[in-house]
């Protein structure tokens, strides 16, 4: 408890020095990094962490079941490690799944929880926190320090690889914009804000293995799923559904792109 | 009407880089279609953000599947498309405000579905372009337009450009920057209906004046 305060005391010192220098001096990313390394032994995330873990082993949902048997990749049960090779082929849903698509199949399978309850309302507030989100944090948590190694062998694997490709530069909207707009060339930035290249090996690897990530300008842990959610936003383009075919191609796309670098999540992000 | 390249440094990163899977048992055009399938399902409206703007119109169309350097004739062909689509000032004016103008390059609200239906989206300039000296926070997807006249006064060539040409080629690039180079990634303004007439020579006169903060320091 003690160190959690002490965190907390630190992370909000370090809150206000960020938020009155980023803007003042035209140096946001320098001030990012001091941000980083002044609170680098305490992440917020650490509480989504925390919490994910507890509700993981607590029985829940219709069935009363804990999410203890939930298969994500490297046998039943198995959390370590398993983020650093998604999305991947599961053969019992005959699809390629991202994390909260697959967290989706075991909550609703062996917990019985209805997929809409889940769903609607994916992404939390300072009001709520959908226990998805948690779950997410907890297992990303469970690969840190381990090399990214999403499988690309299954002819859905690479089908999904392919069509994700496809998706990065698709333009439409009412002002043409591709995620290649903004991430398609090097060191580029809107306002203050850099932006990585994903058609570039070292800016795919670092950005990939810093996301899931805690938000600090929304004291909020957010998942990946959210991140293509608000690009889709600022891409002038209706809303994707939750852990759909379309978003899990693109986090395929992305993954494999960000192999052999060492999953570093869960982030902490401006 | 000068015809640029496409960039075509771009492609040539994605082709080199991206991992060219032997893909399945699917054709390259097969799963060009599975992709736009998939984009046409997997979206809902939201606020007024609809999905009918997933649907392509034929410079989109060209730029994706070419990934932004299409062949020469089709671009040119397009661009000439977009350029007579072009609605020049009715009364022949294209300076309006620099003050307004300046408010609407700052402004980044607009066209996303957390924008509420009633608001006048802005210019999102200083989000790609660097245009005042005062403004540090810009982005850098466009070209820096700071200082204007100076440093857009003569074309590439190196010709003059007359006070005439000046002000269409700003209200033009403004209005429609696809006319000029079709695959490039600013937003057309006014063909899409996203600002007005009268805000276009708002920023005209923003790139233009010489009292401006774009050319006056
Ligand atoms: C109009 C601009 C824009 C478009 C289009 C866009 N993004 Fe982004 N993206 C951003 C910005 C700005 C950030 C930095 C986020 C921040 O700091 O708030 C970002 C960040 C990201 C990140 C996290 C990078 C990191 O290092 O933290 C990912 C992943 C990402 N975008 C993926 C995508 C994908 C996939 C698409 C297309 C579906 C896309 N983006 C389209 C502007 C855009
Ligand atoms: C999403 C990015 C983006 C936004 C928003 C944007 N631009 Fe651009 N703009 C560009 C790019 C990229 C170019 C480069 C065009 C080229 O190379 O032909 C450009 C070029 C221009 C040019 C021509 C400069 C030259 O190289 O000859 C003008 C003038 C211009 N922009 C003005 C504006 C104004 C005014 C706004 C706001 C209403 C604006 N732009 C908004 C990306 C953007």
């Amino acid at each position: 408890m003690n160190t959690h305060t002490w965190k907390c005391a630190i992370f909000i010192f370090a809150l206000a020095t960020y938020c009155s220098d980023a803007l003042a001096d035209g140096s946001a990313s320098d001030e990012i990094a001091k941000y980083r390394e002044m609170i680098s032994d305490g992440n917020p995330a650490e509480f989504d962490e925390m919490r994910g873990e507890d509700l993981w082993k607590k029985p829940s949902g219709p069935n009363k079941t804990s999410m203890q048997k939930c298969e994500l990749g490297k046998g039943e049960g198995i959390v370590k490690g398993a983020y650093a090779e998604l999305p991947r082929y599961f053969p019992d849903t005959d699809r390629v799944q991202d994390l909260e698509s697959r967290l989706l199949t075991c909550m609703t399978t062996l917990q019985g929880i209805p997929e809409k309850d889940i769903t609607s309302k994916p992404f939390g507030n300072e009001n709520y926190k959908p226990d998805i989100e948690s779950y997410v944090a907890y297992v990303v948590g469970q690969s840190k320090g381990v090399k990214m190694n999403v499988p690309l062998k299954h002819p859905k694997e690479k089908e999904a690889y392919e069509i994700g490709k496809r998706i990065f530069s698709y333009r439409a909207g009412p002002y043409d914009f591709a995620c290649t707009t903004c991430h398609g060339q090097d060191n580029l930035r809107i306002r203050m804000q850099d932006l990585p290249n994903f058609n570039n090996k070292k800016d795919s690897q670092a950005a990939y293995v810093s996301w899931p990530a805690y938000r600090v300008s929304q004291g909020l842990f957010r998942s990946f799923q959210w991140r293509l959610n608000d690009c889709f936003r600022q891409q002038r383009f209706p809303e994707p559904e939750y852990a759909s075919e379309m978003t899990i191609a693109l986090a395929m796309f992305m993954a494999t792109n960000a192999n052999d670098a060492i999953y570093a999540g869960p982030g902490l992000k401006r | 009407m000068n015809t640029k390249f496409a960039i075509p440094v771009i492609s040539l990163i994605l082709a080199f880089f991206a991992i060219t899977v032997q893909a399945t048992d699917k054709t390259d055009k097969e799963l060009d279609a599975k992709a736009v399938a998939i984009i046409k399902r997997d979206f809902h409206d939201k606020g007024i953000a609809k999905v009918d703007r997933l649907n392509q119109d034929n410079v989109q169309a060209l730029c994706t599947r070419f990934l932004d350097s299409p062949p020469i004739d089709d671009m040119e062909r397009m661009q000439t498309e977009q350029e007579k689509a072009i609605k020049w000032p009715s009364d022949g004016k294209f300076l309006g405000d620099w003050k307004a103008g300046e408010k609407l390059a700052q402004s980044g609200v607009g066209m996303t579905w957390s924008d509420k239906p009633d608001a006048i989206p802005g210019g999102n300039c200083y989000n790609c372009h660097q245009l005042s000296a005062k403004e540090i926070a810009y982005g850098t997807i466009g070209p820096s337009l700071l200082h204007f006249r100076k440093n857009f006064g003569k074309t590439r060539a190196g010709q003059i450009r007359t006070e005439d040409e000046l002000q269409h080629y700003v209200y033009g690039h403004i209005y429609n920057a696809k006319a000029y180079s079709l695959c490039v990634n600013m937003p057309r303004f006014g063909h899409k209906g996203i600002l007005t007439e009268a805000q276009i020579k708002d920023l005209v006169a923003l790139l233009l004046d010489p009292e401006s903060p774009v050319n006056k320091e």
